[in-house]
């Protein structure tokens, strides 16, 4: 039975959340994300969930109330934004090492300084070594799937890491938005009964966690994060397929929009992408050969997928929606130029940093790149690969 | 493999942890699953200096065995025995409290020395 609804993104995000019914659930609001808090509170005040629901007074307590939950054997989240996010920072990468398989929302938004409350993705790209899963959603529809699909992603046998699913502040969060969910029933089934591999809380099979490692250890378990990161490639996809059999709608490591022949692509996550994809239409019925490619997880960084979705062209520009101050551009555009190196085709790879602070993404924009695109398919010259689309100068 | 190594593979049959083996081999992010297992790792390699017993002095008064912060000093029928040297950090304290200072902390590196002439006049 389709079940279309008009929810904005953190509804949808809050509608997932219960439709898991996660055993615990601790948060602390924060502009964007606050709304799915929320929401979920008043589910676990009605009825509507089982959750033990803890109110913490931070975010780096929300993350080790969560943690704590996860490792005592609970189906455990957490929920955040920006500067929640850098305060989480630490607890993160523990989480992480600690192999959890904690899903989180994030709903994408500047990091402080200049105080912003609007979208960008420097609160993500902060921790993208920390070892999570980051998916990203275009729109609500795809923050909802990737809700339900994080939760068997992240408690697969060969993977137990965080994933955090990223959608867009205001943009996807605020916004009003048709969407499909799946019934309650469908969901469970799909998600399954959680069963903890080890538990604090099973006193038949003791274990100790997070114990001290010195350098006679600490390298190789972090190398069996790098496995469980490589193998979660392949369960992404394995679990995408599968929810394509119960949702209609399908997903992998990326979605390659017109690539088949284009000679020009743009590389986008988020929101971002939507747009350029109806740039890309409106090029594509005037007889350019234009496409978008959407990583839709960024870590792992689907390298494999991304250079074969992309072999075929001939420039390539990367929306960054994060700075790194490198000077060499943005966090996307160094790991998709590095994608591409080994194909030697001499891609041209722009990058373009856009949309910071919130900043809107306009259709113009997006069609004055694939003009860039084309002068720099002409002429065979990139006078500067790093650009600040927008930027008054 | 040290004998604690081997001591550790015997303690915990299905899930052991030894510093030979490889990241596929050792339990996931470290975990331990054999409880009590702190005495099978070896700190005693830490140490640089380690505490002599001189029998003729010791008055076998057991305040070492009481400060000892490692529980490294091994008393058998109320008397001083020995010291636990695969645990024994070095740091002096028992040679610090004992009234009939009967405990002399001595360079590793002497000992090493020493080992060594040995070896050479056999
Ligand atoms: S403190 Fe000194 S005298 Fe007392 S038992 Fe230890 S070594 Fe012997
Ligand atoms: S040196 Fe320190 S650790 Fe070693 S036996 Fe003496 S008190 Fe214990």
């Amino acid at each position: 039975m389709k079940n279309k609804v008009a929810l904005t993104g953190n509804e949808a995000v809050a509608q997932a959340m219960r439709q898991i019914n996660p055993d615990v659930v601790a948060a602390y609001p924060i502009t964007p994300s606050t709304e799915v808090v929320q929401m979920f509170s008043s589910f676990v005040a009605n009825g509507k969930v089982d959750t033990e629901f803890v109110t913490v007074e931070s975010e780096h307590s929300a993350m080790s109330a969560t943690m704590g939950a996860s490792a005592a054997g609970a189906r455990a989240m957490t929920c955040t934004s920006s500067q929640g996010l850098a305060y989480m920072f630490e607890v993160v990468y523990i989480a992480a090492s600690m192999r959890l398989p904690i899903v989180f929302p994030v709903a994408n938004r500047a990091l402080s300084g200049p105080i912003n409350i609007h979208c960008d993705h420097s609160d993500a790209m902060g921790i993208k070594q920390a070892g999570v899963i980051q998916l990203f959603s275009e729109n609500a529809q795809e923050a909802y799937d990737n809700m339900i699909q994080a939760i068997r992603i992240a408690e697969h046998p060969d993977v137990q890491l965080p994933v955090s699913v990223n959608y867009d502040g205001f943009i996807t969060s605020h916004a009003l938005d048709v969407l499909e969910i799946l019934d309650d029933e469908t969901v469970k089934n799909f998600i399954g009964v959680y069963k903890p591999r080890e538990a604090l809380l099973n006193v038949n099979e003791p274990v100790s966690m997070g114990s001290f490692d010195m350098y006679d250890y600490y390298f190789e378990h972090k190398y069996q994060q790098v496995a469980a990161m490589e193998a979660a490639k392949r369960v992404i996809e394995e679990v995408g397929k599968e929810y394509a059999k119960i949702s209609g709608r399908n997903y992998g490591l990326v979605d390659a929009y017109k690539l088949d022949d284009a000679d020009m692509a743009v590389v986008v996550m988020n929101s971002a992408a939507g747009s350029s994809k109806g740039v890309c239409d409106e090029l594509r019925a005037k007889g350019l050969k234009v496409g978008v490619l959407k990583p839709r997880a960024f870590r792992p960084f689907p390298h494999e997928a991304i250079a074969d979705a992309l072999k075929g062209v001939k420039a390539v520009a990367v929306l960054d929606r994060a700075e790194t101050f490198s000077t060499l551009g943005g966090p996307m555009f160094a790991d998709v130029r590095n994608s591409l190196y080994d194909l030697k085709n001499d891609i041209k790879v722009v990058n373009y940093v856009y949309g910071l602070g919130g900043r809107d993404l306009r259709l113009e924009d997006v069609e004055q790149i694939y003009s860039d695109l084309d002068d720099i398919i002409k002429t065979g010259k990139v006078d500067n690969f790093v650009r600040y689309l927008g930027l008054r100068e | 493999m040290t004998p604690s190594d081997k001591n550790l593979s015997q303690c915990c049959s299905s899930k052991c942890i030894s510093p030979d083996m490889n990241w596929k081999e050792l339990t996931k992010a470290g975990n331990i699953y054999t409880p009590g297992n702190a005495s099978t790792y070896e700190t005693g390699d830490w140490r640089t200096i380690r505490p002599v017993w001189d029998e003729e002095r010791c008055i076998h008064c057991l305040i070492c065995w009481r400060y000892c912060p490692d529980a490294s000093i091994i008393s058998t029928g109320g008397k001083f025995d020995s010291f636990d040297y695969k645990h024994c950090k070095g740091c002096g304290i028992c040679a610090n409290v004992c009234p009939a200072h009967a405990i002399e902390m001595i360079s590793e590196d002497e000992i090493e020395k020493q080992k060594e002439a040995q070896k050479d006049e056999e």
